[in-house]
C-alpha cells in the first residue's frame, strides 16, 4: 500500500503487472475490440464468398474454418471479454469499493487470455487447417473427423474457461464483500445485479464445457469412447453436454448487455427504471430456466415426444421474464424528458432488434415448427439479432455512455450518430433477408446455395460490408476521444445519470472510493 | 457460516472455485451414467440393453404377428462383408426366434468389429428383448475368414398393439485399433 497517492507505474509494467481493475479493465477492453475485428474479417471473409452462389473466392474447407473461428473468436473472444471488461470497469465503482476483491487474479485472468487466441489462431497455419467443424463442435466432426488442430483448440477453450471462471469469481466475491456500508442488495444498479446472476452461471457452466472438451481430448488420444458408438459411447450425449453449458452460455452473454441498457434507457428518459424489484427477479427467472432448455437446440436428434414437449414449453416460459424487461424498459421511456444521445440509440437499437430476435427464437422454440427451421439461416439471422443487435449494441451503447466518464473527454457525437445509422441499416440489411431465405430452405454453414437465394445473399453481403466498415468509424471515434477529445465540462457528464461512479471526479481518477462512500437512503435508481 | 479464510474475499472464492470443480465431476460422474440411465431406461434412441435378456416363462401370443426387419451397415471405412440371414422375418410375441448374420473380413489382416444395434420404432425398445447377441461382445475374425454371428430374441407381449414393425438395425464398427478389451469397458 504504501504511498497512498501514487499512481500508475510507467510503460510496459504497469500493464503486465497492474492490479488495478480500471487497467485490467481497459485491456479486457481492447483486447475484446480487437477479436471483434479478427472475428468480423472472418465474417468479411464468409459474406464476400457468399456474395454469389457458386464457388468464387476459397476453398470450402476453408470456408468452414471461417464460419467455427467467427463463432468462436466473437462468443469467446469478444463478446464474453469485453463484458467482463465493463464489469471490472464499473463494478467497483458502482458499489462503492476501491477495487475488485482479488486484485491479483485479476490480472492473471486477463493475462492467460491472449495466449490463449494465439493457441486458437495459430492452428489457421497448421497442417491440415484449423478447426472446420462449427463452433458447436459436434462429435464426431470434433472427434473422429477432426484435423489434428482440434487439440489446440480443446486447450485453447480450456484456458478460455479458465479465465472466464476466475473472473466472474472475482466478480462475484467483490459484490458479496466489498459493497460499501448502505449498499443493501436491493440497492445495487442493475448491471451490477446482472453480472452477479451471470458470474454464478458462469461457475456453473464454463466447467461443463471443460468436461466436454477433456473428453473429446480423451476420445481423441486415450481410447476412451464417450462420443464414440463403437465403444459404446454415444455422439448424441456430446450434444447434451454441449447444450447444457451453451443455452445457458447464451444469457451469460445477454444478461450483462441487459443491465447496461438498464442504466442507459433511465439516464436518457431522466426516470428511474421502472420495476427495478422485477427486473432483478426477471434476471434470476431467466437464470434459473436457462438450466432446463437446452434440448431446443437438439428438437432433431430423435427425442420422445415427451421431451420435446418439456423443452418447448420450458423454453416458451422464459419469454415471460424476458418480457417483464422489455415492458420495463419500455415503460421506462414512457412520459420521460427523452433525449437521444448516441448512447440511448444504441441502447433502443437493442430493444428493438433484440426483441424481434426474441420473437423469431419463440418461433424456434416451437418444436415441430423447429423440424423447418432447424440449421437453416433463420436460425442464423435469429441469433445474430440477439448477439449482435443484442449484445454488442448493448456493448457499444455502454462504450458511449461510460467514455466520458472513463476518459474525461467527449467523443464527437455526429460521428456518434453517424455510427449507429450505419450500423443500424447495415445490421438490418445484413441479416433481415436472412429470415426469407432460411424459411425458404437455404441451409447454414454451406460456401455455396441455389440460384433463386442470390439476390438475397448479395443483399446479406452488401449489408455486412457496410456495418463491418462502420466500425472502423467506432474505432476512429474513440482513439479520437482518448486523443484529442473536448474535455468535459460538466463532472457529471450526462445530467439524468445516476449512480455512485457519476459521483465521482471526471475523469475517474486511478485510485476511487478509497474512502467508502456514504449512501443515501433512497431506493435503487437503474 | 464456515470460514476457510481470513480474507473474506478469498474465503468467497475458495467456496466458488469448489464449485467449479464440482461441476466439472459433475458431467463426468453424474451427466454421462444418466444419460446412459435415461436412454436404457427410455429406450430413447432406440438404444436396447446391451446385456443378456433373461427369458421368463411367458406364454406365446398366438393371436398377433410383429414383422422383424433385419438391417446391416458398414460404418465409415469399414471392408467387411456384413449382411442379415434373412431381412424379414414374422414371429409371435413371446416366442424366442433364432436368426444369424453373416460377416466376413476381405483383407489379408486379422480384426476386430462391434456391431451396435438400435431399434426403431424407438418405442419399441423396451419390448425387444435380445437373449443371445453377437453385439455383447466384440467379434475377431482372421484375414480372409467368414464367420456366422448368431442372435436370439424376445418380443415382449406387452408390446403396444398399435406396432406390427420392429426394424433392428446393426451398425458394424472396426475397433481393431481402439485396443481391444478396454473399449467394452464403457
Amino acid at each position: 500500500m504504501g504511498d497512498h497517492h501514487h499512481g500508475p507505474a510507467k510503460g510496459l509494467s504497469r500493464w503486465l503487472f497492474t492490479t488495478n481493475h480500471k487497467d485490467i479493465g481497459t485491456m479486457y477492453l481492447w483486447f475484446s475490440f480487437a477479436m471483434f475485428i479478427l472475428g468480423g474479417t472472418f465474417a468479411m471473409i464468409i459474406r464476400a464468398e457468399l456474395f454469389q452462389p457458386g464457388m468464387q473466392l476459397v476453398e470450402p474447407g476453408f470456408f468452414n474454418q471461417m464460419t467455427t473461428l467467427h463463432g468462436l473468436v466473437m462468443v469467446f473472444g469478444a463478446i464474453m471479454p469485453s463484458f467482463v471488461g465493463l464489469a471490472n470497469w464499473l463494478i467497483p465503482m458502482m458499489i462503492g469499493a476501491p477495487d475488485m476483491a482479488l486484485p491479483r487474479m485479476n490480472n492473471w485472468s486477463f493475462w492467460i487470455l491472449p495466449p490463449g487466441f494465439l493457441m486458437l489462431a495459430s492452428t489457421l497455419f497448421m497442417e491440415g487447417g484449423a478447426p472446420a467443424f462449427g463452433w458447436t463442435f459436434y462429435a464426431p466432426l470434433s472427434t473422429t473427423y477432426a484435423a489434428p488442430s482440434v487439440t489446440f483448440f480443446i486447450f485453447a477453450i480450456h484456458v478460455l474457461g479458465i479465465s472466464s471462471i476466475m473472473g466472474s469469481i472475482n466478480i462475484i466475491a467483490t459484490i458479496m464483500n466489498m459493497r460499501a456500508p448502505g449498499m443493501t442488495y436491493m440497492k445495487m444498479p442493475l448491471f451490477v445485479w446482472t453480472w452477479f446472476i451471470t458470474a454464478f452461471l458462469l461457475v456453473a457452466v464454463m466447467p461443463v464445457l471443460a468436461g466436454a472438451v477433456t473428453m473429446m481430448l480423451m476420445d481423441i488420444h486415450f481410447g476412451t469412447s464417450f462420443f464414440s458408438a463403437a465403444g459404446g459411447g454415444d455422439p448424441v450425449l456430446f450434444q447434451h453436454i454441449f447444450w447444457f453449458f451453451g443455452h445457458p452460455e447464451v444469457y451469460i452473454i445477454i444478461l450483462p448487455a441487459f443491465g447496461v441498457v438498464s442504466q442507459v434507457i433511465p439516464a436518457f428518459s431522466r426516470k428511474p427504471l421502472f420495476g427495478y424489484a422485477s427486473m432483478v427477479y426477471a434476471t434470476a427467472a431467466i437464470a434459473i430456466l436457462s438450466f432446463v432448455v437446452w434440448a431446443h437446440h437438439m428438437y432433431t436428434v430423435g427425442m420422445p415426444v415427451a421431451g420435446e414437449l418439456f423443452f418447448m414449453y420450458a423454453t416458451m416460459l422464459i419469454a415471460v421474464p424476458t418480457g417483464v424487461k422489455v415492458f420495463n424498459w419500455v415503460s421506462t421511456m414512457w412520459r420521460g424528458a427523452l433525449s437521444f444521445e448516441t448512447p440511448m440509440l444504441f441502447s433502443i437499437g437493442f430493444l428493438v432488434l433484440f426483441t424481434i430476435g426474441g420473437f423469431t427464437g419463440l418461433m424456434l422454440s416451437i418444436a415441430p415448427a423447429d423440424f423447418q427451421y432447424h440449421d437453416t439461416y433463420f436460425v442464423v439471422a435469429h441469433f445474430h439479432y440477439v448477439m449482435v443487435a443484442g449484445a454488442v449494441f448493448s456493448m457499444t451503447s455502454a462504450v458511449y455512455f461510460w467514455l466520458p466518464k472513463w476518459t474525461g473527454r467527449m467523443y464527437n457525437e455526429t460521428m456518434g450518430k453517424v455510427h449507429f445509422w450505419i450500423s443500424f441499416v447495415g445490421f438490418n440489411v445484413t441479416f433481415f433477408p436472412q429470415h426469407f431465405v432460411g424459411l425458404a430452405g437455404m441451409p447454414r454453414r454451406v460456401p455455396d446455395y441455389a440460384l433463386q437465394f442470390a439476390d438475397f445473399n448479395m443483399m446479406s453481403s452488401i449489408g455486412a460490408f457496410v456495418y463491418g466498415a462502420s466500425q472502423i468509424l467506432f474505432l476512429y471515434n474513440v482513439i479520437a476521444t482518448i486523443v484529442a477529445g473536448e474535455k468535459v465540462s460538466d463532472e457529471q457528464v450526462w445530467d439524468g445519470a445516476e449512480g455512485l461512479e457519476w459521483t465521482l471526479p471526471t475523469p475517474a481518477p486511478y485510485h476511487t472510493f478509497e474512502v467508502p462512500p456514504k449512501i443515501e437512503a433512497t431506493p435503487a435508481h437503474g | 457460516m464456515l470460514r476457510l479464510s481470513r480474507n473474506p474475499g478469498a474465503d468467497t472464492a475458495i467456496k466458488l472455485a469448489a464449485v467449479a470443480c464440482a461441476m466439472f465431476a459433475f458431467v463426468f460422474v453424474v451427466m454421462v451414467p444418466l444419460y446412459d440411465v435415461l436412454c436404457d431406461a427410455l429406450g430413447i434412441n432406440g438404444k436396447t440393453s446391451d446385456i443378456a435378456y433373461t427369458a421368463v416363462p411367458a406364454v406365446v401370443d398366438t393371436s398377433r404377428e410383429v414383422k422383424i426387419q433385419f438391417i446391416a451397415t458398414n460404418n465409415d471405412g469399414m471392408p467387411w462383408g456384413f449382411r442379415p440371414q434373412v431381412t424379414q422375418l414374422t414371429v409371435h410375441p413371446g416366442a424366442a426366434t433364432d436368426t444369424f448374420f453373416y460377416a466376413e473380413n476381405p483383407t489379408n489382416l486379422p480384426m476386430i468389429a462391434q456391431a451396435i444395434p438400435s431399434v426403431s420404432p424407438s418405442r419399441a425398445a423396451g419390448y425387444f428383448h435380445k437373449t443371445e447377441c453377437f453385439c455383447f461382445n466384440q467379434q475377431p475374425l482372421d484375414g480372409m475368414a467368414s464367420t456366422e454371428m448368431p442372435l436370439q430374441f424376445v418380443v415382449d407381449q406387452d408390446l403396444p398393439k398399435d406396432i406390427r414393425t420392429i426394424t433392428l438395425s446393426y451398425t458394424l464398427f472396426d475397433v481393431t485399433t481402439m485396443a481391444g478389451g478396454t473399449i467394452a469397458a464403457r
